[in-house]
């Protein structure tokens, strides 16, 4: 290859590299100070896009120039700024205080309804934004054409990287800045204002997203995928950084923006692993990234299954729910049938995460990696192999479970924020896996002509199917639940130190925790595989992994029935609403929010507290 | 042929016979299922269901079909195979269609293609243009509209014989209908220009390019030919960064769809002169027919036509003329009306071919030119789709029904 290529590959590396950097940047400092883990940071450079794309052209037919085009550049970001100001406000103040888990979910809400919103007012067509005046004409590097706009943000990246340091270092806004993220509690106990500092924290953040995204309008039209494309790069970069540190966000960019310019002569077709596979060896390496301290999280960030007396006639209540389950299908027509069959699945699917949240304490944040291992491994034993259903599921069961051992190997050496991004991580490479290998995963088509086997293939046969191992797996989960294996797992979520001191072997429990869910989510996926005769990438993405947790949020953390209230309310919810609107996402956005704050302990877990209080 | 006729004139005369009494009778609407991703891909599908949305009404205001009026049930696809095979059975059995049309990105088209097989309900393809839905995952229940990537490319192909390009670059979105445009391009290019040869490929992921690295990576291998398969925002970056490093310049580039309006206007003042492409020329097709479609449209949305529009427009009429050719929504009687049926379009004639229910519905090629601010297409024909539709032999060689 010759130098010239090179040279300007590594160009293209360095500017992406500083666009990922300057909202990255913003994602790490809110972090730091809030210890809030802000998904809908995507969000704000989408706006920031959108913003400056249609601002910008009216700036220009003001009066044409370079300081028409960076004044609507700025002019953008403060805006977006201030819309960050309104949802730190609204809802993240309401929120410091509550579990990682709850936090992480209502920023997910913040996505969805942002994501509706910006259709509403933008409209549903991309938006191709000016170029810059006086930037127009590419530069000649090394007899090879280079747009200047690029040399422009390769050198906007470490401008805007010497301003942070200099107001982190020089004032008084960045000294209480640095103070809160070594010690939220010792600020405030000094008598600094926090609801202030968090504030301008916020509109920092907000501000550096937005001129993320405006940034971006000569080089990409502002559409709607930016926000999960933006967001999930941008979390690799602060992990590996180190969650919190400034210069750890400005080094990690720099190693995925070359790493994305030479992978894609490489592997032009693995371009999305490479990011994520960097993030897990960093982890596996050094547990908190480039720069990242150790976490002191206490005991209020746990919540979950706390001990419980068994309920009197506890038999009885089985036998009705499995007369009840038998005889649906005398009553259901096919569509009911369906649908029944779909919310059984998830509650599996939910519960099965229930053992790693609630008894567990592991935040699982890629817990659709083994739903879709599952279905996968189930759909690949029937394309490749032509496996039966019979032999197909308990394929794509061992499939998860196998999958499970191996990434609960890498992840339960870590803890707390860490470990919900290394799962994270873990998901998305395999969703990039299956999303790119195209031979063997038939990519974004996925695998069709996935059906059960003749004697299951009637809407009541499956439904009975899976009513009946959906149960069995259930029952069976909660078995472990109370015995001593779920008590150990209770006691390393309480207090680790604890649990270790008396001889609990943690790491060991947690991987075979990891194991168990794994598997009962394979299971969940296998089946649901089954039910729709396809499987594709979406099975493992980040919008699966939400449904799971906000089927267990629904229906209430400290609960064993939670996770399947949840899922047949979220279920039936969508199946009820996303006919009649069209902004379904807003919808489901605006349910995760409310949840979060009004009823953070979810539909079961409130009538059962609602029970204890009267006793 | 005599004896298709034969069936068809029957089962014409059967409708007449059906239809004539319920004329005056008020009967239930006759149900039909649409799905597609208005969402994902807003450019192209709220133009389309615009269209059927016009069609709709003006069959409706004249009685609709059989004496019943027509009700299209029209649901969210979720740009994903798995979503939408959820929402096509919601509509098969809770709202109980006829049949089902619609979808835009080609892997849920051939998930669609399957669901349609299992359920043994007709699925007409309006969009998805993989050749999968009418070869390899072809089935008697799925028919399509539009000209798929064989055919499609093939045009183009014809037209790049001339410009001597040797050295040929593929740029195609990482999916099914990306993959299959690069293989119909790969196979055709070699079997009609002698000597070509293929000396790069990229394929970002669909939605995701990192344009910069993309046109570098292709301008590294010098080629003479470019075959962009690209659309959406993927296309607008890619057209910028290309335009800005010369890409373009002193090559041929053959770029599918990107003379369609939904594609074209989002590039402004970009549009790369001189590639050609297969398109719609709205504004120059003088057909009275087709005129008289465009006002109808242009009265009702105060908006000009994507190719979406008179696709949606198109399959909702055929639709009707199915109907009432095969008298009644019976799912066999349906096919029977559609296979090798011909049928009297707003540009033209249109056959369902019967051995791969593939239509002959052709393209427009011609070549990009900047019109005022924004782009539009030049020098361009109608190609009937036709002569470049795979050969029988082709055909039964992949389907397996």
């Amino acid at each position: 290859m010759d130098p010239s290529f090179l040279a300007v590959q590594a160009l293209s590396g360095l500017s992406s590299a500083s666009s990922l950097f300057i909202t990255a940047c913003g994602l790490t400092i809110v972090f730091g100070v809030t210890r809030i883990v802000n998904f809908a940071h995507g969000s704000l450079y989408m706006i920031g896009a959108y913003t400056a794309a249609t601002l910008v052209p009216r700036l220009l037919e003001l009066s044409f120039g370079p300081v028409s085009f960076w004044a609507g550049i700025l002019a953008s970001a403060v805006i977006v700024g201030l819309i960050g100001i309104i949802i730190e406000v609204l809802l993240l103040r309401r929120i410091y205080g509550a579990p990682e888990l709850f936090q992480l979910l209502a920023t997910f809400g913040v996505v969805l309804v942002v994501q509706d919103l910006v259709v509403l007012v933008f409209g549903p067509e991309d938006i191709l934004g000016p170029r810059a005046p006086g930037l127009r004409a590419p530069v000649d590097i090394l007899g090879r054409r280079f747009p200047s706009y690029e040399l422009v943000l390769i050198a906007a990246g470490p401008v805007v990287l010497g301003l942070v340091w200099l107001l982190l270092r020089r004032t008084r806004f960045g000294m209480l800045v640095r103070a809160a993220t070594q010690d939220r509690d010792m600020v405030a106990s000094l008598g600094v204002n926090q609801a202030m500092l968090f504030t301008g924290t916020l509109f920092l953040g907000a501000f550096l997203a937005g001129l993320g995204g405006a940034l971006q309008i000569p080089r990409v039209s502002a559409n709607t995928g930016m926000d999960l494309s933006i967001i999930a790069e941008a979390f690799v970069v602060t992990v590996v950084g180190g969650m919190g540190s400034v210069p750890g966000a400005f080094l990690a960019a720099l190693v995925i923006g070359q790493l994305q310019a030479f992978g894609i002569l490489i592997f032009p077709k693995s371009t999305l692993v490479v990011v994520f596979l960097l993030m897990a060896v960093v982890l596996a390496v050094r547990p908190y990234g480039f720069f990242g301290r150790a976490e002191v999280v206490g005991a209020t960030h746990t919540v979950g299954i706390a001990s419980h007396k068994p309920l009197p006639g506890r038999v009885y209540i089985l036998l009705a729910v499995v007369a009840v389950l038998a005889c649906f299908p005398l009553v259901a027509d096919a569509y009911l049938l369906k649908v029944a069959t779909e919310i059984l699945i998830f509650a599996l699917f939910a519960f099965s995460l229930q053992l790693l949240i609630g008894v567990g304490g592991l935040v699982s944040f890629g817990h659709a990696a083994f739903f879709g291992l599952g279905a996968y491994g189930s759909a690949l034993a029937v394309k490749w192999s032509g496996a039966s259903m019979e032999a197909a599921l308990p394929l794509g069961l061992a499939f998860a479970a196998l999958g499970a051992g191996l990434i609960g190997a890498f992840v339960v050496r870590l803890s707390g924020i860490y470990l919900a991004m290394m799962t994270l991580a873990a998901a998305q490479i395999i969703y990039a896996v299956a999303f790119q290998w195209v031979d063997v995963t038939g990519g974004d088509n996925g695998i069709v002509g996935v059906w059960p086997a003749t004697w299951a293939s009637g809407p009541v046969a499956y439904y009975l199917l899976t009513a009946a191992l959906t149960l069995a797996a259930v029952l069976l989960l909660k078995r472990i639940i109370d015995a001593p294996f779920g008590y150990a797992l209770r006691a390393a979520r309480d207090s680790e130190a604890r649990a270790e001191a008396i001889g609990l072997t943690i790491r060991l429990h947690r991987w075979l925790a990891f194991i168990l869910s794994g598997a009962a989510a394979g299971l969940a996926g296998g089946l649901y595989a089954f039910s729709r005769g396809s499987v594709d990438p979406s099975l493992l993405g980040i919008s699966t992994s939400v449904d799971a947790l906000t089927m267990l949020l629904l229906g209430g953390i400290q609960t064993v029935t939670g996770p399947l209230v949840g899922a047949a309310a979220l279920h039936f919810l969508r199946d009820v609403v996303m006919p009649l609107t069209a902004h379904w996402r807003l919808v489901l956005g605006l349910i995760i929010i409310a949840m979060v704050l009004i009823f953070p302990r979810g539909l079961a877990g409130t009538v059962q507290h609602w029970r204890e209080e009267r006793a | 042929m005599a004896k298709i006729s034969t069936i068809r004139w029957l089962a014409f005369g059967a409708a007449l016979a059906l239809a004539a009494p319920s004329v005056h009778a008020q009967q239930a609407p006759i149900k039909i299922g649409e799905l597609n991703s208005y969402a994902r891909q807003a450019a192209f599908t709220v133009p389309y269901r615009n269209g059927w949305q016009l069609a709709l009404d003006e069959i409706n205001a004249k009685g609709g079909v059989l004496g019943r009026k027509i009700e299209i049930v029209s649901r969210e696809d979720g740009a994903t195979t798995g979503d939408a095979t959820r929402v096509a059975d919601e509509l098969v059995s809770r709202e109980g269609v006829s049949l089902l049309f619609g979808s835009f990105l080609s892997n849920v088209g051939v998930a669609m293609a399957d669901f349609a097989n299992q359920k043994k309900i007709v699925y007409i393809a309006a969009e998805p243009l993989t050749d999968a839905i009418t070869m390899a995952q072809g089935n008697r229940y799925t028919f399509r509209i539009r000209p798929n990537n064989t055919m499609q490319v093939g045009m183009l192909v014809d037209q790049a014989k001339a410009s001597g390009a040797k050295r040929w670059a593929i740029v195609a979105p990482n999916y099914e209908y990306g993959q299959s445009a690069a293989q119909a391009f790969k196979r055709l290019i070699k079997e009609r220009v002698p000597g070509a040869e293929i000396v790069a490929e990229q394929y970002p992921a669909l939605g995701k390019i990192e344009a910069g690295a993309t046109v570098s990576a292709l301008e590294q291998a010098k080629p003479d030919g470019i075959f962009n398969v690209l659309f959406g925002p993927d296309l607008t970056q890619f057209v910028r960064e290309g335009n800005t490093r010369g890409l373009f310049e002193g090559a041929t580039v053959l770029s599918l769809l990107t003379g369609e309006p939904e594609w074209l206007l989002p590039l402004k003042d970009e549009v790369p002169e001189g590639w050609t492409v297969t398109g719609y020329p709205w504004d120059q097709i003088t057909e009275p027919k087709h005129k008289a479609f465009v006002d109808a449209y242009r009265a009702k949305y105060n908006d000009t036509p994507r190719l979406g529009s008179l696709l949606g427009y198109m399959v909702v009429y055929m639709i009707r003329d199915t109907l009432e050719r095969a008298g009644s929504t019976d799912t066999e009687a349906v096919i029977k009306a559609l296979e090798d049926a011909k049928f009297d379009t707003v540009i033209g004639p249109v056959t369902m071919r019967g051995i791969d229910n593939q239509s002959t519905m052709g393209a427009w090629v011609g070549k990009l030119a900047l019109k005022g601010a924004t782009g539009g297409m030049t020098d361009w024909t109608y190609k009937d789709g036709t002569s470049f539709m795979p050969t029988e032999a082709e055909v039964k060689a992949v389907r397996k029904d």
